[in-house]
Parts: C-alpha cells; structure tokens; sequence
C-alpha cells in the first residue's frame, strides 16, 4: 500500500515540530544546533514529497540547494560553538548573553 | 577710447591683493611686493590721466561713458551690472583714489620697511583700492554699495593691522572692531535708502533713478525718506554726527592707512555718494537741511575737540571729522561742487599731514605724544616744511589750496543766506588755524622735549618723495578753483557742472551778485586763519602760562573738551552696556542656557528615560529572540489563514 502524502506531511510537521521545541527549550548549543537541521530536514522531507507526488522535479533541485547551505552553515556554526567553548569553557547559550544593554 | 581701459584701472589692484595676498610671504622681498603693490595703482592713475585728457579733448556732451563689463545678477525685474559709469564726477575721484593712493603706497614701502606683515599691508592696500575704484566708478547703488563694504572691510583689517598690540583701553583689535562695527549701522540706513529707491522706482541704475526722479515733485516724502536713510550710510561711512566715534580710534592703525584710507579717500565716500545723489537730494530740501545742519555741528564739535588733544593723530583725526563736516555743510546748501572741491583739496593737505606725522612718529621710534616732542625741526626738516605747508593749507591762507575750497564753501553757505552755519563755519576755520598751529608749534618747534634715548633722523627718500609732491599738490592743488571774483576760472565747477546740472534746476540757487561781500569774507577767513596760527604761536612759544591758566580757569570746559564730550562714555552707556548686560542675563542665561539648552538636553534626556525602559527586551538570551521570532510567525500566519 503506498504511503499518502497526508502521511508524509504529517510525519514532517512531527519533526518540524520537535524542532522548534529543541530550539526553543534546550541549552546545550550543540543540541540546539542538531535541532535546527532537523527543522531544515522536515522541510526538505515536505519538499521531496511535493514533488514525487506532483511529477514535479522543481522540488528535488530545491532540495540539494538546502542541502548545500545546510552543509555550509553546519562548518560556519561548529566553528563558532568551537571558539566560543575556547573562550568561555561552556557552550550553554543562557550562559552566552553578553550581547545586549 | 580711453574709457574702455576702465576695466583694467579697476581690476588691476585686485590682481595685486591676489599676488600679494596669496604668494607675497613667499616673495620674500619686500621691494618685489611694495613695486607689485604701488605699480598696479601707479597704473590705475595713468589710466585715469589718460580717461581724464581724452575728456577734456571731447565735446561736454561725450563726456559721459558707460562701460559696462559683465552683467552680475538678474533675477525678476532687478538687473545689475558690472558697469562702470565714467563721468567728469568719477574721473575726478578716480584721479584722487588713485594719485594719492599711489603716492602712498609708495611712502608705505619706506614705512612699513621690516614689518613681519609687510605683504600682508600691500595686500589690503590694493583690495583697499580695487573696492574704493567700485564705489566711485559703479553705474548702479548696488555695485556702490559692493565698494561701500569693500572699502569697509580693507578699513577694518588696516586699523586691526597690529592686531596684537595694546591701543587705549583695548587692543587694536577692538579699534577695528568699533570702526566696523558703527560702519555697519550707517551701512543698514544705506541699505534701506537702496531699497526704498528700488521700490520706487524699480532700478538700482543711476540714470535709470534720476531719470526717473526729474518726474517726481520737490519735497515729496519717499524721496525723503530715501535720501534720509542714504545719509545716515554717510554718516556712517564720513565720520558725521552722530556716528564719528569710530573714526579717531581708527588711528590704531598704521599712519600711510590713516593717511589713505581715514583722510583722504574711504571717508569721503558718504560726500561722494551725496554729491553722486545730488538730483534725489535737490528734491528734498528737508533732507538738505539736516545735511547742512549736522554738518556744520560735526565741524565745530570735532574742531573744539581738537583743541586740546595731545596725541598727534588723534589731533589729525579730529580735524579729518571738521573737514568732512565742511564738504556736508557745502553739500548741504547745494554748493555740490565745492563740497567736492574740498574733498580733493582736503586729500592733498590731509594725505601730507597724515604721512608727515608718520614721518615724525618713524623719527621718534613711535612716540605720538606732541607733549613729549619739539625742537624736531632741525632734525626733520623736509617733514617739517612740507608739514607747515599742509598746515597753511588747512587753515585756509591765501594762495593755498584750502583757501580756496573752504571760502568756496563758506561764501556759497553765506549767500544762501545760512547765516548760522556761515558763523559756525567761520568759527571753525578759525579753530582750525589755532589747532594745526598748535599741534606744527608743539612738534617741531620750541625746546626739546625728548630723552636722549631717541635719535631722530629724517626719513628715507621713498617717503619724502610723497610728502613733497604732495606738498605741491597742497599749493597749487587750489588754482583748479579760483572764483570769479578772484579773476578765476573756477574750472573746477565749470568741469562738474553737468553732473550737477539738473540738480541746481530743481534747487534754483541765487546767482553771484554781491561781489564786495564776497572780497570782506574773504578778508574775514583768512584774517581768521593768520589770527588763530599767530595766537597759537604766541601761546605755545612764547607765553605757554597762558593754556595752563585757561584749563585751569575753566577745568569744566577743559575737561569736557579732553574728554571729547564724553559721546563714547555715553554711548558706552545708552547703548553697549545695555546690549552686553541684556545679552548677558537675558539672552545668555535665560534663553540660550535656559531655553534652548533646556530644549536640547530635555529632548535627549527624554530619549534617555524611554530607551532605558525598552533596552529591557534586548537579553541576549539568543533564545528569547528566536521565541519573539516564532510568535510572529505565528501571528503573520494566523492572519493570512484568518483572511
């Protein structure tokens, strides 16, 4: 039985979901981290099944593009959680709060 | 042709001031800079000859030229150029600007020798002469009005030349201060006169307005008001009642720049003008009369004042103020062209005074206290002959040339039947004598009265040279105006009589006609002149008890007289200590440090305040902002789905 699209929607407004929440509630920057790629990775789940769905191919280009720039913001983001364990021994955000009044 | 060459007589000094101005400290000699400086003049005063003879050749109705060189501002109905209107008027005061300024210009290289500014004074000379040419050349009031300012700026950067050095009370900085800034109230009454005028009659062009002007009725009010306003811009500029103060402190400056500028040429600007205006003048004899009255009072005052001073300038000074008031009392009664006869007398004998008191203050390594001088003549004996020559001059004895010109005046007041002013007039002169013998008796002759520590020396030839052309020019400067009943010509009148053509129209002066009258006051004068030198002889040398028995006989007058009337204390009252005390409570406290910096920091600390409150959201908690982040996503999205 072929799997609906409601089915994939479904499962990547899940992820989309747990997510946000991780980006929202955990403190460690790592983690936070890991959690804004599975936001990234829901939406491209939401695009694959677009496209496979309506013979459309425009989708699965998108995709590779997201996949491109996640790549690339992982390497910048992991160098700027490295640095900033190096200057400040932690990598806890609430702890990183030196930029405002 | 020669008119055509108009534009290079003008704009030569200004290539001067450039050069001198801009690389003259780097010329680094200061006979390049006085020859660059005293040649671009030199040639202006060829140029004005050559203007002057090619008249004389032509026909009285080709006489007038006007040049014009380029047009300066068009906006609406006002049009105005760079045009130069070349009469028998212009070409006279352009022959004076230049002639004397040359002369002195070349008296300055040997004056100002080692100055550490010597380019600096060769560049405000020239500006000085490039404006000064602009006023009594310009075609239209506003280009008048542009030299008028000229010559009022170059008037207070010469007297705050040695602007370190102590003057009076101040510097004499705060000298040029006062010139310009009392100049400044006569330039606001000129200002309005040219706006009244515009207003009228729509131009700013001389010929345009008296064209015009012939239309209009003798003694109507806009007229006025207009030629009212316009003298209150002379009295300004000419040192007349009641804004003189400015012009005895101008002797801050440098003596070739009192000579120049602060006696024979910049303050006979507001005679010029007058003389320029004549038409607008004869149509209003209530104007006239207040020209002829302030005047004559400007004339006694300042020669009263004289009597007493001891500083040799400041004797000068006073005197220049009396002569200008005789060219108003001239100008006042009609007699334009005597007025003007006098102004060109005056700059030939006040010129040599000046710079023969610059002679004398080079001498005695600058003392100007003719208390502490005599016995000079030995010692400066060109200086002093040409001196005395100046002070025959001035006291108006036959056959110099003040004789002429103050009789002129005195006679054309008499016959209008002023007795008044005639008397004031005759007073004067006979004050005069006394002050300039006094001041030549104190200065160079009787005993010495210096310490041993001075040398005095005659002067180098750069500037004995001018003092005896000048001293020539005092003696036969006269015989351009010889009257009639003296078996004259009068050339000069008949020369400036169609300037002042449609002028004596519309004033219908009495003709000549009592010619014995004309000869007893003559007489009268003269008998004057020769009693007020004798009289100052005879009490500076040989009975000096007498002057010390008169201060002491009437302290008050003395007082009073040493103390100039006490114009500056009360000016100083009714109106500088009100302006300092109001700006200073008022406008200082109250105003600016209460109001408008109230305003100023009050905005900012409001600012302050509410920034302080809405800084709070700003945590730096980078989760906090991406929660605000998703609320308005939320939000956005909520309201598309809503809609």
């Amino acid at each position: 039985m072929p799997v609906s699209l409601a089915s994939y929607l479904a499962l990547s407004a899940i992820l989309f979901t747990i997510g946000v929440a991780g980006v929202l509630t955990r403190r460690n920057a790592i983690v936070v981290f890991m959690c804004i790629e599975l936001m990234l990775n829901s939406v491209n789940l939401t695009l694959i099944a677009f496209s496979s769905f309506m013979g459309d191919i425009t989708g699965q280009v998108l995709v590779f593009f997201v996949m491109a720039v996640a790549a690339a913001e992982a390497a910048v983001g992991l160098a700027i959680v490295i640095s900033l364990f190096r200057n400040k021994q932690t990598v806890n955000i609430d702890e990183i709060n030196i930029l405002k009044w | 042709m020669a008119h055509q060459l108009i534009g290079y007589a003008v704009f030569l000094p200004l290539l001067g001031f450039l050069i001198n101005g801009l690389v003259g400290r780097k010329l680094r000699s200061e006979n390049l800079v006085g020859i660059i400086g005293s040649a671009t003049v030199g040639i202006g005063f060829v140029i004005a000859c050559v203007i002057f003879f090619e008249m004389m050749g032509s026909g009285v109705e080709e006489r007038v030229h006007i040049v014009h060189l380029f047009s300066w501002i068009s906006a609406g109905s006002l049009n105005v150029s760079f045009a130069y209107q070349v009469d028998q008027l212009s070409v006279l005061m352009m022959l004076i600007v230049t002639g004397v300024g040359f002369l002195i210009h070349v008296y300055s290289i040997g004056y100002m020798h080692g100055d550490p500014g010597f380019w600096r004074f060769f560049a405000y000379m020239n500006l000085f002469i490039f404006a000064m040419l602009n006023l009594v050349l310009a075609d239209n009031f506003l280009l008048l009005f542009l030299g008028w300012e000229g010559v009022g700026l170059c008037s207070y950067l010469l007297i705050g030349f040695w602007y370190d050095r102590k003057f009076e009370k101040g510097t004499t900085g705060d000298a040029a201060k006062k010139a310009f800034i009392v100049n400044r109230i006569g330039d606001f009454g000129f200002l309005i006169g040219m706006f009244l005028i515009f207003v009228t009659f729509g131009t700013l062009n001389f010929q345009g307005v008296f064209a015009q002007a012939g239309t209009m009725s003798v003694g109507s009010p806009v007229i006025f008001w207009m030629t009212l306003a316009l003298f209150v811009g002379a009295t300004g500029k000419s040192a007349q009642i009641p804004l003189f103060v400015w012009l005895p402190d101008a002797m801050a400056g440098p003596t070739p720049v009192s000579a120049l500028i602060h006696a024979a040429t910049m303050v006979t600007a507001g005679v010029y003008m007058v003389a320029r205006c004549s038409l607008l003048y004869a149509l209003a004899p209530a104007t006239m009369e207040i020209v002829a009255i302030i005047g004559a009072a400007t004339a006694l005052l300042a020669a009263t004042i004289g009597l007493v001073q001891n500083d040799i300038k400041k004797v000068l000074a006073y005197s220049t103020v009396s002569q200008l008031g005789y060219m108003f009392l001239a100008l006042g009664v009609g007699a334009f062209a005597a007025g003007l006869f006098h102004l060109m007398t005056h700059a030939f004998f006040k010129a040599l005074l000046f710079l023969g008191s610059g002679s004398v203050i080079h001498a005695m390594h600058g003392e100007q206290d003719i208390q502490k001088m005599g016995g000079l003549k030995k010692y400066l004996p060109i200086t002093y002959w040409t001196f005395f020559i100046a002070m025959i001059a001035i006291a108006g004895i036959f056959p110099f040339s003040g004789f002429f010109s103050k009789d002129e005046i005195l006679w054309k007041v008499f016959s209008n039947g002023t007795w008044g002013l005639w008397l004031v007039g005759l007073v004067g002169a006979a004050l005069t004598a006394f002050y300039m013998s006094r001041l030549t008796v104190l200065t160079f002759d009787g005993e010495k009265r210096w310490g041993s520590d001075k040398h005095p020396h005659e002067s180098p030839k750069t500037m004995t040279v001018p003092l005896i052309i000048l001293a020539l020019l005092s003696v036969v400067g006269g015989f351009v105006g010889v009257p009639a009943s003296l078996g004259g010509g009068n050339a000069i009148d008949h020369w400036l009589e169609p300037v002042f053509e449609r002028a004596n129209l519309v004033m219908a002066l009495p003709g000549h006609g009592m010619e014995t009258i004309e000869y007893v006051l003559m007489a009268l004068s003269v008998g004057v002149g020769v009693g007020g030198i004798l009289l100052a002889r005879l009490w500076y040398l040989k009975k000096q008890e007498v002057p010390q028995q008169l201060s002491t006989k009437v302290p008050g007058l003395y007082k009073l007289l040493w103390n100039k009337y006490y114009v500056d204390e009360a000016y100083d009252a009714a109106v500088v200590t009100p302006i300092q005390k109001s700006s200073e409570t008022l406008l200082w406290r109250i105003v600016d440090v209460g109001m408008i910096d109230g305003l100023v920091n009050g905005l900012a600390k409001f600012f302050g305040g509410v920034s302080k409150v809405i800084r709070m959201g700003q945590t730096g908690v980078a989760q906090n902002y991406v929660f605000v982040f998703l609320l308005g996503v939320v939000v956005i999205l909520g309201w598309l789905i809503a809609h």
